[in-house]
């Protein structure tokens, strides 16, 4: 995970705000690389433009792996594109960060039966940070990942390592079961 | 059903296919089946598949048939008779307004259909394409690989006996 985590063992440094402010750098200008692989995309696409407008997070699709910092697996990843998809992840610098878009690239989708030609889940051959469902998602799911892999660069410090924050990041997960009844009831009252 | 069908007068479409097939009759003589005169689309079988290609330059050039338009090339699998097959949807653009299907078999277990991409340049995808989903093998093809799936990929995906393999590359396939 980059630099601050590299094998430091715990407790033996000591810093004091740095890595506060370089997550805080990080975390307020992704560069997602922009890896649209079917429908998904779209909704990528219509994220990015004007309506939801994901510049006010200082997220901006880059066309190179080399300088993305986040790839967003869009789509449905086919057995064809799986090996292009791995050496794009391992072109990127780290610290990296992955989010899967949508059914097909979270576990196969539609394709989870019958589709020969499909990756079932691109986290059979790169590490995945965080999961989007919906089939495409719509664009506030895609924000509200996005905001969740926000809060893990937040978590980045020496000596803690991706496995512990995700596993923090999922403790502080609160069940949207109750959140949505009440965004229904609200609609229903109003 | 069947009987409205039977009652109905024949469309204008299948009258033009009959005069296609008896035109073809003549000249190939037994090389092709009767005509199948359904009305959704009249189409006869090639019985000796290696006249295809003879049959498909007469088609194309003949000045009554003028069959300058391939529509469409499907492949399709008979898994009973142990044979495999391309569906070629003909027409005539522009000169005679006529369509009609031609069926063309081989044998299932590397049996060889002449190719057509030479006769109309829409086959040369369409064959690799059915090659690539079935497996038989387009004689005289210019380009003959798979199209769509990986050089390397095992096995023929829209066959019915097709069993997807346990991995590609090292990546598990099957779910």
């Amino acid at each position: 995970m980059g630099l601050l985590d590299a094998n430091i063992s715990k407790h033996n440094v000591l810093v004091t705000s740095v890595d506060n402010v370089l997550n805080w750098a990080r975390l307020s200008s992704l560069w997602p690389m922009g890896f649209g692989l079917a429908c998904c995309a779209i909704e990528m696409m219509a994220t990015n433009a004007s309506n939801y407008d994901l510049e006010r997070f200082g997220i901006f699709p880059r066309s190179s792996p080399r300088q993305s910092d986040l790839m967003i697996v869009a789509g449905t990843v086919t057995m064809k594109m799986a090996e292009r998809v791995v050496r794009l992840y391992e072109q990127m610098p780290e610290p990296r960060y992955v989010l899967s878009m949508g059914s097909c690239s979270n576990c196969g989708g539609p394709y989870w039966k019958h589709g020969y030609h499909v990756l079932k889940g691109v986290d059979r051959i790169i590490p995945v940070d965080v999961y989007v469902p919906g089939c495409p998602p719509r664009p506030e799911s895609l924000i509200g990942g996005l905001l969740k892999i926000q809060e893990l660069v937040r978590m980045e410090q020496i000596g803690i390592s991706r496995a512990e924050a995700l596993k923090k990041l999922q403790e502080k997960s609160i069940d949207p079961g109750q959140l949505i009844q009440d965004a229904r009831q609200g609609v229903e009252a109003s | 059903m069947e009987d409205t069908q039977e009652n109905m007068p024949q469309s204008s479409e299948v009258i033009a296919a009959g005069k296609v097939w008896h035109v073809l009759r003549e000249k190939f003589g037994d090389a092709i089946s009767e005509l199948d005169e359904n009305p959704f689309m009249p189409f006869f079988e090639v019985r000796q598949t290696e006249r295809w290609r003879e049959i498909a330059l007469y088609m194309r050039d003949s000045a009554s048939l003028r069959f300058n338009y391939m529509a469409c090339l499907s492949g399709v699998d008979y898994p009973e008779e142990e044979m495999l097959g391309i569906v070629c949807n003909l027409e005539s653009l522009g000169h005679h307004g006529h369509k009609i299907a031609v069926k063309v078999k081989c044998d299932r277990n590397g049996g060889t259909i002449p190719s057509v991409a030479k006769v109309w340049k829409t086959a040369e995808w369409h064959e690799r394409e059915a090659f690539d989903m079935y497996g038989m093998i387009f004689s005289g093809h210019p380009d003959p690989r798979r199209i769509l799936c990986p050089e390397d990929w095992e096995g023929y995906p829209l066959r019915k006996d097709y069993q997807v393999q346990e991995t590609y590359h090292g990546i598990k396939v099957p779910n």
